[in-house]
This record gives C-alpha cells, sequence and structure tokens, in this order.
C-alpha cells in the first residue's frame, strides 16, 4: 500500500503556506487569530479614543455611589441612600425570584397541557393545541404588557373594597387590586429575631432564625423519612413483605415542623384596608404577577410540546414489553416510561429554563426592577456609564446562563446511555 | 338427502354496525365519552369553552367601526358587564390602522414600503416554493410594477403601467394555454426559456433598501457592483494566480470597492444623472413595516453567518472553533434585550470617532448576530446528526472540503435542522418586538402612543388582540411552511 502524498523532499517555499495542506490549515488558523486580534485592537482603541474625547474614563467607582431611587418590589432591606451596587443586588434577586417562580409554574403547565394534548379525548387534545399554539406564536414582550395592561384596567381599586364593589377572596385573606396582590405574610409572635451577615455593606442581608430552626426541622424529617424507607427496603429484601410505613414517614416530618412552628408562635398577617390603600401582608405588585404570568404561560406552552414529544418518543414496544414482563401500569410509567422520556425532555428543558430566565429581563417593559431595570436601566441613565453597565449586566447574565449550563451537561453526562 | 346441508353455504349480506357506533354518535362515544374520567374532562371543556365563546362571540361582533373615541363606543354598546362595556371597540384599529402598519413613514411614499413587501414576495417564491412555474413568476413580477406605475399615475406612469400588465397578460395566457408538456416539447425543440425567476431574487436586496430609505439609485448600483467586480476579478485571476489565491484578491477587491469607491461612484453619478426618491430617515419607520423589514434582514443574513459559524465550531482547526465557540456561547449566554442596549448605546463607542450610523442598522446588526448564533446550534445538531458514513464516503469520493460539504453534507444537514431552523426564524420575527424597549417604533411601541392618547386611554383587548392576532398569523403560517417544507424534501421510502 502507498500513500498518494509522498513526503516533499524539496525545500520549503512561501507558496506552500497556501498549497501544502500540511501548513494551510496552521496559516489559515493564524491569520484567524491576526485577523481577530487586530479587529479587536481595532475595537478597543476606537472605544479608548471614544471615551476619552467624551470625557469619561472606564471606572467601577459609581457602584459604590449612592442610588438615589427607590426599588418598590424588592425581597431584602433597602433605600436610596444605599449604593448602586446593592440596587443591582435587590436586581439580580428579583431576577432569580421571578425566574424561580417563572420555571415552577411553567413546569406544571407545561406538563399537564403536554400530557393533555396527548389525551385520546378529541376536544381536549384540541383545546390544548390550541393552548400551545395561541402562546408560542405571538410575542412573549406582547404578553407581558398584554396582561399588565389587563391587570390595571380590569381589577378593582383598593377604594373599591371600602364601597363594598369588590370583596377579598379566600376567606378574606387575599385582596386582588389594580395596584396588585396582597397575601397573608407568615409572622412569629415568638421570633427567634435574625442574624445581620456583612454588617452595614452594600452585600449586608438579615437571616431569619426562624426560618433556619424551619428548615433544620424540615431537612432532619426527610433524612429520617428516608432512613425508614431504607429499613423497610431492607425489610422486604429479607423477608419479602414490606412493612406499611407511610404514617411513620410522613409523621416524622410533618409532626415536628408543626410543633417548632407553635413553639415560635407561627400566625399570618393579613392585609387590612387603611385609608385608600392595603397594609399588611405581602404585596405582590402586578408588575411582579404580569411578568411571571405571561413568561410562565409562554415557557409553558414551549415545554408542553417538549413533553409531549419525549413521551411520544418512547416506542410503543416498551410499553408492551413492560406489559409482558407483568408490570401494573402505573409501575410501567415510573420504571419504563418515564426514565426513558426524561433523558429526552430534561436538555430541552433546562434550555427553556434558560429562555424563561433571559427573557425575564423584559422585566423592563412593565416597571419590574430586576438587574436589566436597575443597573441596565436606572443606574446607567443615571450615572451616564453605559460601557461599565451593559458589561457587568452581561456578565451577571452569562454567569446565571453558564451556571445553568453546567448542571445540565453535568445531568446529560449523568443519564447519558451507556454505550460499549 | 344429498340436497339437505346444516352448513351455510352462502356469506350473509353485511348487516349495518350498530347506530351507536358510527355517524356522529359513534365519533363522540369513542373520542370524548369512553370512559367517566374522559366523560368528566369533557363535560368541563365543554362548560369552558362555552363560557369563552358566549362571551366572546357578541363582545367580537359590536357596531363600533366607526367611533372615533373610546366614550363613543360605550355609548353604542352600553356600558354592560365588565370593562369597556359589552363590546369591543374597533374604532381604534380603524382609526390607528396606517399607523400601526407604517409608523411615521411620510404618507405620500408609504406606496414604496408596499411596493418593497409585493416584490419581497415575488422574490421569495422561487426560493421558497416549486410549484409555480417560471412564467408565471414574471406574470407577477410584470403585474406588480405594472399596478405600481399605474398608481403613481401621470401620463408617463398609466402608459408604462398599462404596458406592462399588458405584458403580464400576454405572457400569462400562453403560460395558461399551453400545457406543461406541450412546453416542455417545446423547450426540447429549442424554444427560448425565459430567465430564471431567481435573478430578481438576486437583485431584490439591493432594490428593497432603496425602496425604503429613498436616497440616490447608484448607492444600490454601487453597492451591487461590488459583487460584479469582485466576480471580475476571480474570473480573471484565477488562471494566472490559482483558485485559492484568485478568491481571496476577488474578496479584498470587492471590500475595498465597497469601502473606498462606492461613495465616491454613487456621488458622481448622481450628479451626472441624478435619479433617486425622496430620503425617509430611520426615526420615521415604524408599525409592522419595520417589524418585517428588521425580521426579513435578520433571517436572510443570519442564516449564512450561522451555517459558517457552524462549520467553524465543527471544524479540526483549534483557533478557529474556539474563536466560533466563544461567539456563539457569549451570544446565547445574555438577553438580546442587552445585546439591543449595545446597538443603541455603545455600537457608536466601538466605531471610529465621529461615526454616527443609523439606528435601525445598529439594531439590525445586533438582532442578525444574535440570531446567527443560534441558528448555528440549530445547523451544528443536523450535522452532528448526520452519520459518519456520509463524510467518509465524500471523502472516499476524492471531493475536497468545500465540495464535500456543498454537494454530500450541507443539503443534507440543512434538511434534517428545517424544524429548528424555522423556530429560529420565528423567533427572530417575535423577538422584533423588543426593538420597542429601546425607543423604536414598532407595533408594541405604538400602542402605548396610542393609549395615551385621550380619545383612546384605557384601550386593552382591541389593541393587544389585534397585534397579537397580527403576530399569530405571521408565526403560524411561517410553521406551516416549514412543515410543507419537510414533506417535499422528504426522500425516504413513504
Amino acid at each position: 500500500m502507498t500513500t498518494i502524498t509522498d513526503p516533499h523532499q524539496g525545500q520549503f517555499r512561501l507558496s506552500m503556506l497556501l498549497y501544502d495542506s500540511r501548513y494551510r490549515s496552521m496559516t489559515i488558523q493564524i491569520v484567524a487569530l491576526i485577523g481577530f486580534l487586530m479587529l479587536l485592537g481595532w475595537l478597543l482603541s476606537n472605544t479608548a479614543q471614544n471615551l476619552a474625547d467624551l470625557g469619561k474614563e472606564p471606572s467601577f467607582r459609581f457602584m459604590f455611589e449612592p442610588a438615589g431611587y427607590d426599588i418598590n418590589q424588592r425581597l431584602l432591606e433597602y433605600d436610596s441612600q444605599d449604593t448602586h451596587l446593592r440596587a443591582s443586588l435587590m436586581g439580580l434577586l428579583n431576577t432569580l425570584l421571578v425566574a424561580v417562580l417563572g420555571c415552577i409554574a411553567a413546569t406544571i403547565i407545561g406538563v399537564v397541557i403536554g400530557v393533555l394534548r396527548l389525551s385520546p379525548n378529541w376536544i381536549i387534545s384540541r383545546l390544548s393545541a390550541v393552548y400551545v399554539e395561541g402562546f408560542r406564536n405571538v410575542p412573549v414582550l406582547l404578553w407581558i404588557v398584554f396582561i399588565m395592561a389587563i391587570l390595571i384596567e380590569t381589577l378593582p381599586q383598593p377604594r373599591a373594597f371600602r364601597s363594598g364593589d369588590a370583596t377579598m377572596s379566600f376567606w378574606e385573606s387575599v385582596a386582588v387590586t389594580n395596584r396588585g396582590v396582597y397575601i397573608p405574610e407568615p409572622l412569629f409572635s415568638r421570633s427567634l429575631g435574625d442574624v445581620h451577615v456583612f454588617g452595614a455593606s452594600s452585600l449586608r442581608f438579615d437571616v431569619s432564625l426562624d426560618l433556619l430552626a424551619l428548615l433544620a426541622v424540615l431537612i432532619a424529617g426527610i433524612l429520617t423519612s428516608v432512613l425508614i424507607k431504607r429499613r423497610a427496603d431492607a425489610t422486604q429484601e429479607a423477608t419479602g413483605v414490606r412493612p406499611r410505613t407511610w404514617h411513620w414517614r410522613l409523621g416524622v416530618v410533618v409532626v415536628p415542623f408543626l410543633v417548632v412552628m407553635g413553639i415560635l408562635g407561627f400566625y399570618l398577617g393579613y392585609p387590612e384596608l387603611k385609608g385608600f390603600n392595603f397594609r399588611g401582608g405581602t404585596h405582590l405588585r402586578n408588575s411582579l404577577i404580569a411578568l411571571w404570568l405571561a413568561l410562565s404561560l409562554y415557557t409553558g406552552a414551549f415545554i408542553a410540546e417538549i413533553v409531549r414529544a419525549g413521551i411520544l418518543a418512547v416506542s410503543k414496544g416498551q410499553t408492551e414489553a413492560a406489559g409482558a414482563l407483568g408490570l401494573r401500569p402505573n409501575r410501567t410509567m415510573s420504571l419504563v416510561i418515564l426514565p426513558q422520556a426524561l433523558r429526552v425532555i430534561i436538555p430541552p428543558l433546562i434550555s427553556n429554563y434558560l429562555n424563561l430566565t433571559k427573557n425575564s429581563s423584559l422585566a423592563i417593559a412593565v416597571g419590574y426592577m430586576d438587574i436589566t431595570g436597575t443597573l441596565g436601566g436606572i443606574t446607567m441613565n443615571q450615572t451616564g456609564r453605559e460601557l461599565e453597565t451593559v458589561l457587568l449586566l452581561m456578565l451577571v447574565y452569562l454567569a446565571i446562563s453558564l451556571t445553568i449550563s453546567a448542571v445540565m451537561n453535568w445531568y446529560n453526562e449523568s443519564v447519558k446511555l451507556k454505550e460499549r | 338427502m344429498s340436497d339437505m346441508s346444516y352448513v351455510r353455504s352462502e356469506m350473509l349480506p353485511e348487516r349495518a354496525p350498530p347506530a351507536s357506533s358510527v355517524g356522529i354518535v359513534g365519533w363522540a362515544r369513542q373520542n370524548l365519552f369512553n370512559g367517566v374520567g374522559n366523560s368528566i374532562l369533557t363535560v368541563l371543556a365543554l362548560i369552558l369553552l362555552w363560557i369563552v365563546v358566549s362571551r366572546l362571540v357578541p363582545w367580537f361582533f359590536s357596531p363600533t367601526w366607526n367611533s372615533a373615541s373610546l366614550n363613543e363606543c360605550r355609548e353604542i354598546v352600553g356600558t354592560g358587564h365588565g370593562h369597556g362595556g359589552g363590546g369591543a371597540c374597533w374604532g381604534v384599529i380603524r382609526d390607528r390602522w396606517q399607523q400601526l402598519l407604517f409608523g411615521f413613514y411620510p404618507e405620500a411614499e408609504r406606496w414604496r414600503t408596499v411596493l418593497a413587501f409585493a416584490l419581497l414576495f415575488v422574490a421569495l417564491i422561487p426560493v421558497l416554493f416549486n410549484m409555480i412555474s417560471r412564467r408565471m413568476n414574471w406574470v407577477l413580477l410584470l403585474a406588480v410594477l405594472g399596478l405600481a406605475a399605474l398608481y403613481l399615475g401621470g401620463a408617463l406612469g398609466i402608459i408604462v403601467g398599462l404596458a406592462l400588465i399588458a405584458a403580464a397578460g400576454f405572457v400569462g395566457f400562453k403560460a395558461l394555454s399551453t400545457s406543461k408538456e406541450d412546453r416542455a416539447a417545446e423547450i426540447e425543440a429549442g424554444a427560448k426559456r425565459l430567465p430564471n425567476p431567481l435573478i430578481f431574487s438576486a437583485i431584490f436586496p439591493f432594490v428593497a433598501p432603496w425602496l425604503l430609505w429613498g436616497g440616490s439609485i447608484w448607492l444600490p448600483i454601487g453597492a451591487a457592483l461590488g459583487f460584479v467586480v469582485g466576480y471580475i476579478a476571480f474570473r480573471y485571476l484565477t488562471p494566472i494566480v490559482g483558485s485559492l489565491a484568485g478568491l481571496i484578491i476577488a474578496v479584498l477587491a470587492t471590500v475595498i470597492w465597497w469601502l473606498v469607491l462606492t461613495g465616491g461612484f454613487a456621488s458622481i453619478m448622481s450628479s451626472i444623472i441624478p435619479i433617486g426618491l425622496e430620503p425617509v430617515e430611520s426615526r420615521n419607520f415604524g408599525g409592522f413595516m419595520l417589524s418585517i423589514t428588521i425580521g426579513v434582514v435578520a433571517i436572510a443574513c443570519s442564516l449564512p453567518i450561522g451555517i459558517v459559524l457552524a462549520l467553524g465550531r465543527q471544524s479540526d482547526l483549534l483557533i478557529v472553533k474556539a474563536l466560533c465557540v466563544g461567539f456563539i456561547e457569549f451570544i446565547r449566554g445574555v438577553p438580546l434585550i442587552t445585546l439591543l442596549f449595545v446597538a443603541s448605546t455603545l455600537l457608536n463607542i466601538f466605531m471610529p470617532p465621529g461615526t454616527n450610523f443609523d439606528i435601525i442598522l445598529r439594531v439590525l446588526i445586533m438582532v442578525t448576530l444574535f440570531a446567527a448564533a443560534y441558528m448555528a446550534e440549530v445547523i451544528r445538531g443536523g450535522l452532528a446528526a448526520l452519520p459518519t458514513g456520509q463524510y467518509e464516503a465524500a471523502d472516499a469520493l476524492g471531493l475536497d472540503y468545500w465540495k464535500a460539504q456543498r454537494l454530500i453534507i450541507m443539503p443534507q444537514a440543512l434538511k434534517i435542522s428545517i424544524p429548528g431552523i424555522v423556530s429560529t426564524f420565528i423567533g427572530v420575527f417575535k423577538d422584533t418586538v423588543l426593538v420597542s424597549i429601546i425607543g423604536l417604533l414598532d407595533p408594541l411601541g405604538l400602542t402605548n402612543a396610542i393609549r395615551a392618547d385621550v380619545a383612546w386611554n384605557g384601550l386593552v383587548w382591541e389593541l393587544y388582540g389585534f397585534i397579537a392576532f397580527m403576530f399569530f398569523v405571521f408565526c403560524f403560517s411561517m410553521s406551516r411552511y416549514s412543515m410543507y417544507l419537510e414533506r417535499r424534501l422528504r426522500t425516504d421510502h413513504r
């Protein structure tokens, strides 16, 4: 067997950089790298020149100056004298809040609609198809603005509750108004107090000891419950009879939790009408609700299609084989169909979570103060630091995206079919 | 005894199936009421449907088409249940229809946008469908141009328009009167074919910006000449310096022509023969015209860039691959709105001092880059889904990299990725509404202005519903088209 390209014996010529396949790829790469570096250098020098002309030296000191604006929907304590950094932190937390809420709601909507769309019931599957096509084919920003407008224009004003034109729902505990929804807040009469972390810096936050105690009890309860399950599994392995444990497993989680709540003096603080507005309770602003609803309805439509595709991707032979092995239908679902469908569903599902998080940046259209509204909105306009704020904004979103895709890759590796 | 038989010797006639398993009743029993759970679901769905329809239909058919304000609507339909009375207020659509379509584009010049989009359809048909004959395509083009000339009026316009329409009628009549087989025989016998309509599709990208933005005709001609310059350089230099060097020189010549010479060429030519349209500034663009312009340009440009990026990401060249991966992951990791912030505030800072280029152009660049990164990932999926045997077969045939890509790999990879490509297109088109956040007046940006008007203050459903419906029509037809294309290109055994 002979090779076609015999090794070149003669001396090196310049044209060989282009025409000799041994050198060509190296040439292309070096040209590409030089081109890229030149482009980058050109952009950077332009930027430096322009910024110098404008008298703006790139610096991030503005982040430690007082922000001077208010953030109405926030998770931590904040006032307008706090720094831009703290304002951005509030924004980041708001982004994460709406992303988490949205992902949960979108998953529930998506799974329900996706399963319903596969239903043999003609009218149900048609209705689900209408939902999916209707929401997927209209821009999400339009949904956000649309739902916001509906909330503001159609819901009753707080003063309508005074005159009796509107009433609170859920046994006088929830008030749905055109300024937002007021829900009861959890309070503790014998509270353990808070722990202040990071003193008075921009990153300070308080940790409620009540919450920590409840969490600790809950986790301990779940661990005990898992232990009981292990014991039951071992007994089943040894004797073939599975002991009845569900009441124990439920009890170790719920009872200590309720006891601790009782010790701490848990009660609900209800919203009350004072003057022309509601006081007390937790106030969910319209902007949050509109954003949350729109994002979950929109992403839910995409997730529904993913769920449907995932279930359809498991071949019918698998169900039949499981039936032939004598598995009951619910065991077939949990042991055969779901593990295989999940392998198809999870990667696009996570990429939809990613999309939802990125789409939450549209909050700026309804005035919800997420990271785009604080850092990329008011902070940018007040300080005039476009370059720095946009750069920081992109870095934050990149960090969120890369974290989520790292989790996704790790999961993909762990569920990949082990092929030989 | 031989004629006695206890076995039936002929078939019984078929009996009709029971009434409960055929017709509507049978269908309903099988599909809607098979089992308790399904029956409950059906009843619930029917109740829901009834609630929605019984409110929507009277609301929808309300005689408010001619009302001039929300108050007038309320007078007409009365203040029934809920907000805005018992009926929709369609007067806003009639009142603001032109604005929703064209934004603040000068009224006298709006025919240009309509013509541009009519020509867009003519240019797209040979690209998208293969069911319409070559002659009918030219008929369409002639008819559209003729109608435009007639609309412009004046003696010249009417003469040219009538002539074009007559030509269209003539060719159309011939096309309709000869059957497909006769025509094939004619061509076989040496009859001249009409030129390929794709020629017009290639010219269209230079015509459309000129129609939309106006200005001298020599600028688009100059831009088009860049390709001619490149082609001539490639054609005549290749025999001298070899194909690769010829290609490099051709690309350089084109770029130099565009950057250095086009401006001079256009200004000299327009001082000799001043032909041009009234220039329209970008800030007057708006409405669906703006959305479609951004959408079409981003869609058209993102596909080739995406293919290049996908090939780069799949290539063995380490540095090229790293650059492509970095670009794709960066763009996909940030929301489009931050890229639009870059377009509106930063892109001018990145350019040499004193540059101040058009806001729509800046937005187009960023939206195209954004779409290209997503497109690259979709196409990479298609490339990865091809069996390795296809690559090896191309190598075995002795094809070089580009030939293998063009003839073997890309046709199959693109075909696999059609659903993904089209859903990226739909996503790009939907994302064009984000430009309202940086202050461009697309339909969503216009709603703020309309709802701030005293006459329409407080209007929600009609306006947003209408815009949502328009977007739905565009996006849904795109997704149906992708299904058609998949069927058309399916080459496996059916």
